[in-house]
């Protein structure tokens, strides 16, 4: 199809034709021909956010709970800059985003005009790519590919800077299917002799594990479906990253719970102590592999991923395998299948022996208190309470983010939303709003704390507006509670800066807001305050008033190794577990 | 062990890209935001209806990390083809380096019999100066340059390396 239309135009046309139904933006000088576009069609919604920041944010949350690319609409300058920390963000993630971004016009730019910012320059390390679009014969064109690039290979953000003048031109439209990318064509299916090799290492393992991570939840629905068949045919333990989670049942025997640094102690030791490790979609990242040349030593290493500069980055792997995930289980999974092919039951066995003594330590247990609600055990019945629902899980960044990980259960992929690889705090409450928009009917839950929600608090307003019933389950310990955590491991237990003071009420800021307030101080009233959240039919924010010195084990101190983590019950010596060198890490 | 602490190694890579806006800062903010070496960059249109030009970069690093800036350098958008020279073929690599002289008498003629031994050329000359044009590989070059020094080293320009593959193939 070849049409003339506007710049503006164009821009809705491109959308519609890309099958996109929701746009989070924020309206401003240099996008008004795109808003006045908007506001001749009713194709396209357009979720009014309250901080651009937020609006790439809650595309995040879209995209990951719908596999679907998130897009977003904002204005030159400061709505340019205040996108970069989502478009960071959703590039860490490797989150599929189109963020168009109004430019002053050509013949300005360079001029320091009025809101103009060098949008290509500053978001050029920040975006997967992108394009300023001087002619708008080029828009189209440019558009369809933003897209493809957005959502084929690694996805991530991709940013069109469009010029005001080039939004009123009148030029020629072309339609998606005349478009053929010149230059970027990832390599989807593995090599057939990597994956032989790879089904001969896995037969011939003792000690076998799969390390999953945010690479299966991207390849889509089937790479969970073939990880869970290639997990039950082969026997091998799972473990997943933060970002992985879903992608494997927790209900399911073979489930280790997550590794790393808040990681459970069976997942850790047996990542140590392993002969082969499977890596699907997980790249290595210092969270997870703690000191580098102490990580999994005794290992045979496969890596499975679809961007070659994740292979040999960080630790060097026996066998890559270039491809995407569902492609390269499914082929894994049909010479399993077709060879008839088995792991030695007998040193299996011996192996699940050793993972089930490991377990037996508990790593995650707690202590319960008679008047005090612990932030596990928040987590624990709010699981409890929303098992049996459709529900997605998003939350910010600290403490609560891991004991969400820790504590809440995932059984299908796409549910758990959560800032991985920047540590955005400010996620969580665009993120659900997001879910809740690309999923109206289900429970939408962002697990927060108390400082990180006050980072995008003002997105109520659109929650409100837009009459999504998102919940914010704030775990509210008074203070910066990982910060604190650090400063006592780190620094002597001196808490500079740390302590969440001048707390607004959030009972009477979700009024305020036109939402509904809920405190709760004691365990004996969570359950039923719970069920009272998930019942109003607006959104909420709830105020759990948690234990304020709890601090989040297992952990793996920075510059330690697997086999030397902490564990709650051992937190003694906490000053001397961590080395000076270690101290120097994040 | 998994974690390799090899020497660092010199490697000279070919990038095919497309000739468009940006693409040079993505390489070079490529190298300046990981932190890798440039120790020469050159970069021109080889193809004008192709819309193709030819990055020709010179670094150095552990084979792990030329390994990560090949792979990098591949994912960019615009990046048709990447090579290691270094390691996936014989090649050819030439540098050309204009240099100014400026002396009198013995000096002089010295420079200009330096010159001719390394088959530079003089491309412009004053009663009390010279500038050579020569071109090879860049130790000769630094060679040269040394021996100008105390001839009367007045300044270089250097173009940076280019290369190619020996043989019939492209890159
Ligand atoms: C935007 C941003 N700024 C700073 C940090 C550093 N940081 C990590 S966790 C944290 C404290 C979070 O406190 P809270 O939201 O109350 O969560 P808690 O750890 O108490 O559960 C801070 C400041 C960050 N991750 N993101
Ligand atoms: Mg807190």
């Amino acid at each position: 199809m070849s049409k003339e239309m506007t710049g503006a135009e164009m821009v809705i046309q491109a959308l519609a034709d890309q099958g996109v139904d929701h746009l989070f933006g924020y309206p401003g000088g240099a996008v008004l021909p795109i808003y006045d576009a908007l506001f001749h069609q009713n194709r396209i919604e357009h979720i009014l956010v309250r901080h651009e920041q937020a609006a790439v944010h809650s595309a995040e949350g879209y995209a990951r709970s719908s596999g679907k690319v998130g897009v977003v609409l904002v204005t030159s300058g400061p709505g340019a800059t205040n996108a970069v920390t989502g478009l960071t963000d959703a590039l860490m993630d490797s989150i599929p985003i189109v963020c168009i971004t109004g430019q002053v016009a050509t013949h300005l730019i360079g001029n320091d005009a009025f809101q103009e910012c060098d949008t290509v320059g500053i978001t050029r390390p920040c975006t997967k790519h992108n394009y300023l679009v001087r002619d708008v014969n080029d828009l189209a064109r440019v558009l369809h590919e933003a897209f493809y690039v957005a959502q084929n290979g690694r996805p991530g953000p991709v940013v069109v800077d469009i010029p005001k003048d080039v939004q009123f031109a009148k030029g020629t439209y072309v339609g998606r299917e005349n478009i053929e990318h010149k230059t970027y064509k990832p390599k989807l299916v593995g090599d057939a002799d990597k994956i032989q090799q790879a089904v001969d290492m896995i037969a011939g393992a003792k000690r076998p594990i799969f390390y999953t991570g945010g690479g299966v939840i991207n390849s889509g629905p089937a790479a969970s479906r073939a990880l869970r068949e290639l997990a039950r045919l082969t026997g091998v333990p799972v473990t997943s990253t933060l970002m992985g989670l879903g992608a494997f049942p927790a209900a399911n025997g073979q489930w280790l719970g997550m590794l790393g640094m808040h990681g459970t102690y069976e997942a850790n030791m047996t990542m140590h102590g392993c002969d082969v490790m499977v890596c699907i979609g997980a790249r290595f990242d210092d969270r997870i592999t703690g000191r580098l040349d102490a990580f999994s030593p005794g290992s045979k290493k496969i890596h499975i991923d679809i961007d070659p500069s994740s292979i040999n980055k960080n630790v060097k792997v026996d066998l890559p395998i270039i491809g995407d995930c569902a492609k390269v289980l499914d082929a894994m999974l049909a010479a399993w299948k077709s060879q008839d092919r088995h792991i030695d039951r007998a040193a299996l066995d011996d192996w699940w022996k050793q993972i089930d003594r490991w377990r037996g330590r508990n790593s995650l247990a707690y202590r319960l208190l008679p008047d005090t609600i612990k932030p596990q055990q928040a987590i624990e019945r709010l699981y409890a309470a929303t098992k049996d629902r459709d529900v997605y899980i998003s939350t910010e960044v600290g403490q609560h983010q891991m004991w969400a990980a820790q504590f809440f259960r995932f059984e299908e992929p796409n549910r758990w939303l959560t800032s991985g690889g920047l540590g955005t705090m400010g996620y969580g409450l665009p993120a659900a709003i997001g879910a809740q928009i690309a999923h109206p009917e289900a429970l939408c839950v962002d697990i927060a704390g108390e400082a990180s929600i006050l980072m995008n608090m003002q997105e109520m307003s659109t929650a409100v507006q837009f009459n999504l019933p998102v919940k914010i389950f704030i775990l509210n310990n008074r203070y910066m509670g990982m910060v604190r955590q650090w400063q006592e491991l780190l620094h002597g237990g001196r808490y500079s800066h740390s302590y969440s003071e001048a707390l607004p009420d959030f009972v009477k800021l979700a009024d305020a807001y036109g939402g509904v307030g809920i405190r709760c101080e004691k365990p004996g009233d969570l359950d039923g305050a719970i069920q009272e959240m998930i019942n109003i039919k607006r959104p909420v924010i709830f105020d759990c008033i948690v234990d304020q010195q709890e601090n989040c084990f297992p952990m793996i101190p920075s510059g330690r190794a697997h086999n030397e983590m902490i564990l709650g019950d051992m937190a003694v010596d906490l000053d001397e577990a961590i080395t000076d060198e270690g101290k120097m890490l994040v | 062990m998994s974690l390799v602490q090899d020497k660092t190694e010199r490697h000279t890579l070919s990038v095919l890209v497309d000739n468009e806006p940006g693409v040079l800062a993505r390489v070079i903010g490529l190298f300046s935001g990981r932190g890798y070496n440039i120790d020469s960059l050159t970069v021109s249109e080889v193809s004008h209806e192709g819309h193709l030009s030819r990055i020709t970069i010179v670094t150095t690093g552990t084979p792990m990390v030329i390994e990560q800036i090949r792979n990098q350098l591949d994912r960019l958008v615009p990046v048709h083809r990447v090579r290691d020279l270094t390691v996936e073929a014989a090649s050819l690599e030439r540098e050309l380096a204009m240099v100014k002289v400026r002396g009198t008498g013995e000096a002089r003629s010295e420079a200009l019999r330096l010159a001719e031994a390394f088959r530079a050329r003089v491309i412009d000359a004053t009663t009390e100066s010279f500038v050579f044009e020569i071109t090879g590989k860049s130790d000769k070059i630094d060679q040269f340059a040394v021996l100008m020094e105390p001839l009367g080293l007045v300044e270089v320009a250097r173009t940076g390396v280019v290369a190619i593959s020996r043989g019939p193939d492209a890159m």
